[in-house]
């Protein structure tokens, strides 16, 4: 927040397909979360472009920024974000509510994907009476409510024991497999491998971009 | 604007107020506080009012009452010093010459203060106020007619000899139960039938018990019997409603200079009392009382609403990462600020509301109390205040609420969403 600024990502150039899975990879302070948070709009990058369904992301007042993270963009954060005064169905029904959706509509399109992710029987419960991987699945069905046409994902699996990380990449894939696109910032390399590529940063520029075979977390999860 | 009326607006409105219920509470107490208080001084200034006012209950407070005093200044070889009287004849002058006067009423009085017995009635005797009027007399100085009638035209055309005598007059004079109607009292040494008896109401700095101690007769009957022949004592002159007799009096006094040779600049050869002079003083304390009442009341509603606005601060503070996940989500800085102004402006209402409901509440249980009471002799009665004054007080809370939420809505959309959600 000073006035000294720190450039952090220093000549990023990489573009994503759609049906894409990719996970960026990076010891901490290397830039990806920045990287994800210009690519959520959350932040904007001093120079550069970012085209974004063919759209340019330029100069975005809050409000427009707003309407693009509404219409694009689902977020999945490491510590979740879920609002705790609100139920899980409350709380999946959010991003609907700020589109104007109506609200039977947008309570029928929540529980559609609360059912997706497992948690239906849940739905009336506050995020406290929820386990952390509960909780995840609860915030993936939010990024998932407005059909997003990418998520991102900072370190989903971050919070969670590697049982319960691997049950949510078992998710996240079954999303992948359905074609929406999926970033996915990460610092452990078994999750990166869930995912057909990896991108690694260091100190703001990338080192390596290849596509790896994915390893199905399902398989990972009886070995 | 459907915003402000869509059931999920207040959905989220209620949702965020109701998760910390106790630090709503805290809050909405500050402005019902305020509110309270406001509403309570009005009331109270009001009942005050109301007391105080209660004396000039249905007199002619556009009224003043002259007398002749004596010339202060020679005028046309008259010396100073000189006596006179106003004369029956000034009163179709006055009436004729000065425009928007309502009554002007000569009067005669015999006794006063102290003064010796004067009316007798077989073997009772007692010293009374007699005094000679017109009709309209009763209009400038209200008083209730307990039983019989007032004097009326017919009696001041035909001199009658008739009297209409104060409820005290009755039990000095009178056996209880006697009958009062038709008898008749000796005035000195002149008999006249009591025709009615009365009961004043209180009068402002009046002796409540001295002012039952009174007997009106025609003017013109008593100017016969007591040898007044066309002298005026005093008058009791009343304007009409859009004008103040304190402005018309003048005319009213230059007419009685001019009629009686007395120097047009000789301010001290009338004298009256300003009724209206006297009223609008009283008029005058209370609009500052009010005054108060609304200074105190706004300032302790002020600190109330500041209140509000501290801990809708503290509030957006505590929400900022709520607030960057909603913005994620894809919430405008504009739904953002607009539930931030829309959760201040509803907990100002709703306390508001609910401080003029328990006031309303304590005004009712005060009126309840006071109700059994004669509060004739109170300098209060009947505290309450207008529905304009609450509706006032409502747009007050409006804006104030207003207020309240602008700077914590501010703060709320400055915060950057990824700072907003960096903050744990």
């Amino acid at each position: 927040m000073g006035s000294n600024s720190l450039h952090v990502l220093k000549g990023i150039d990489f573009t994503v397909a759609e049906g894409e899975m990719v996970s960026i990879m990076g010891s901490s302070g290397s830039g990806k979360s920045t990287l994800l948070n210009i690519l959520g709009m959350l932040d904007e990058a001093d120079s550069g472009s970012y085209t974004l369904d063919n759209t340019i992301i330029k100069n975005l007042n809050e409000k427009v920024a707003a309407r693009y993270r509404n219409k694009f963009l689902g977020f999945i954060f490491q510590s979740f974000n879920l609002i705790n005064y609100k139920t899980a169905v409350d709380n999946v029904a959010m991003p609907l509510y700020y589109q104007g959706v109506k609200r039977n509509i947008r309570m029928e399109k929540a529980m559609h994907y609360l059912e997706k992710v497992g948690l239906a029987d849940w739905a009336e419960h506050h995020p406290n009476e929820l386990s952390g991987g509960q909780k995840q699945r609860v915030a993936i069905a939010r990024a998932l409510a407005s059909d997003p046409k990418v998520l991102l994902a900072d370190e989903p699996t971050g919070a969670l024991d590697s049982k319960t990380s691997y049950e949510v990449m078992e998710l996240i894939q079954g999303i992948n497999d359905e074609g929406k696109t999926i970033l996915i910032v990460t610092h452990e390399d078994d999750i990166a491998h869930m995912t057909k590529r990896i991108v690694n940063l260091k100190d703001g520029i990338i080192i390596d971009d290849s596509v790896v075979t994915q390893v199905r977390a399902k398989s990972a999860l009886h070995v | 604007m459907n915003r402000l009326f869509s059931k999920d607006t207040w959905g989220e409105i209620l949702e965020a107020l109701s998760s910390n219920w106790f630090r709503t509470l805290l809050t909405a107490f500050g402005v019902l506080w305020g509110i309270f208080i406001l509403v309570i001084l009005l009331a109270a200034g009001k009942g005050l009012e109301n007391g105080v006012k209660q004396g000039f209950d249905g007199m002619a407070t556009n009224s003043m009452f002259m007398w002749s005093q004596t010339a202060s200044k020679p005028y046309k070889g008259l010396p100073k010093g000189r006596r006179y009287n106003f004369k029956i004849g000034d009163v179709d002058a006055i009436k004729q010459s000065v425009p928007n006067l309502r009554f002007v009423s000569p009067r005669n009085q015999l006794g006063g203060f102290r003064g010796a017995n004067n009316v007798v009635r077989g073997l009772k005797t007692g010293a009374y106020n007699v005094y000679g009027d017109y009709p309209e007399i009763i209009q400038q100085q209200p008083m209730d007619i307990t039983s019989g009638r007032f004097i009326n035209y017919s009696d001041i055309n035909s001199n009658r000899k008739v009297a209409i005598i104060g409820e005290s007059v009755k039990t000095g004079l009178y056996e209880t139960g006697e009958e009062v109607i038709g008898s008749y009292i000796k005035i000195n040494g002149v008999n006249f039938m009591v025709i009615g008896t009365y009961k004043k109401k209180s009068q402002r700095g009046g002796d409540p018990e001295e002012a039952q101690k009174e007997i009106f007769v025609p003017f013109t009957a008593f100017s016969q019997a007591f040898n007044r022949g066309e002298e005026v004592g005093w008058m009791a002159v009343t304007a009409e409603d859009g004008s103040s007799i304190t402005n018309l009096k003048s005319q009213v006094f230059d007419i009685i200079k001019a009629r009686h040779s007395i120097h047009p600049e000789d301010d001290r050869a009338v004298g009256n009392f300003d009724l209206y002079e006297e009223y609008s003083k009283i008029n005058g304390l209370f609009t500052a009382l009010n005054f108060v009442a609304y200074f105190v009341g706004i300032l302790v509603l002020l600190s109330g609403i500041i209140g509000i606005s501290n801990i809708m601060l503290i509030v957006v503070k505590e929400r900022t990462k709520e607030i960057g996940i909603r913005r994620a989500l894809g919430a405008t800085p504009w739904e953002i600020r607009s539930q931030i102004l829309l959760e201040s402006i509803f907990l100002t209402i709703i306390s508001g509301m609910a401080g003029i409901v328990f006031a309303s509440g304590i005004l009712a249980v005060v009126n309840l109390a006071m109700e059994n009471v004669d509060t004739s002799e109170m300098m209060f009665a009947n505290p309450s205040v207008n529905i304009g004054v609450v509706v006032i007080a409502l747009i007050i809370l409006v804006v104030s609420g207003l207020l309240a939420g602008l700077i914590p809505a501010q703060t709320a959309i400055r915060v950057k969403p990824v700072d907003a959600l960096r903050t744990e």
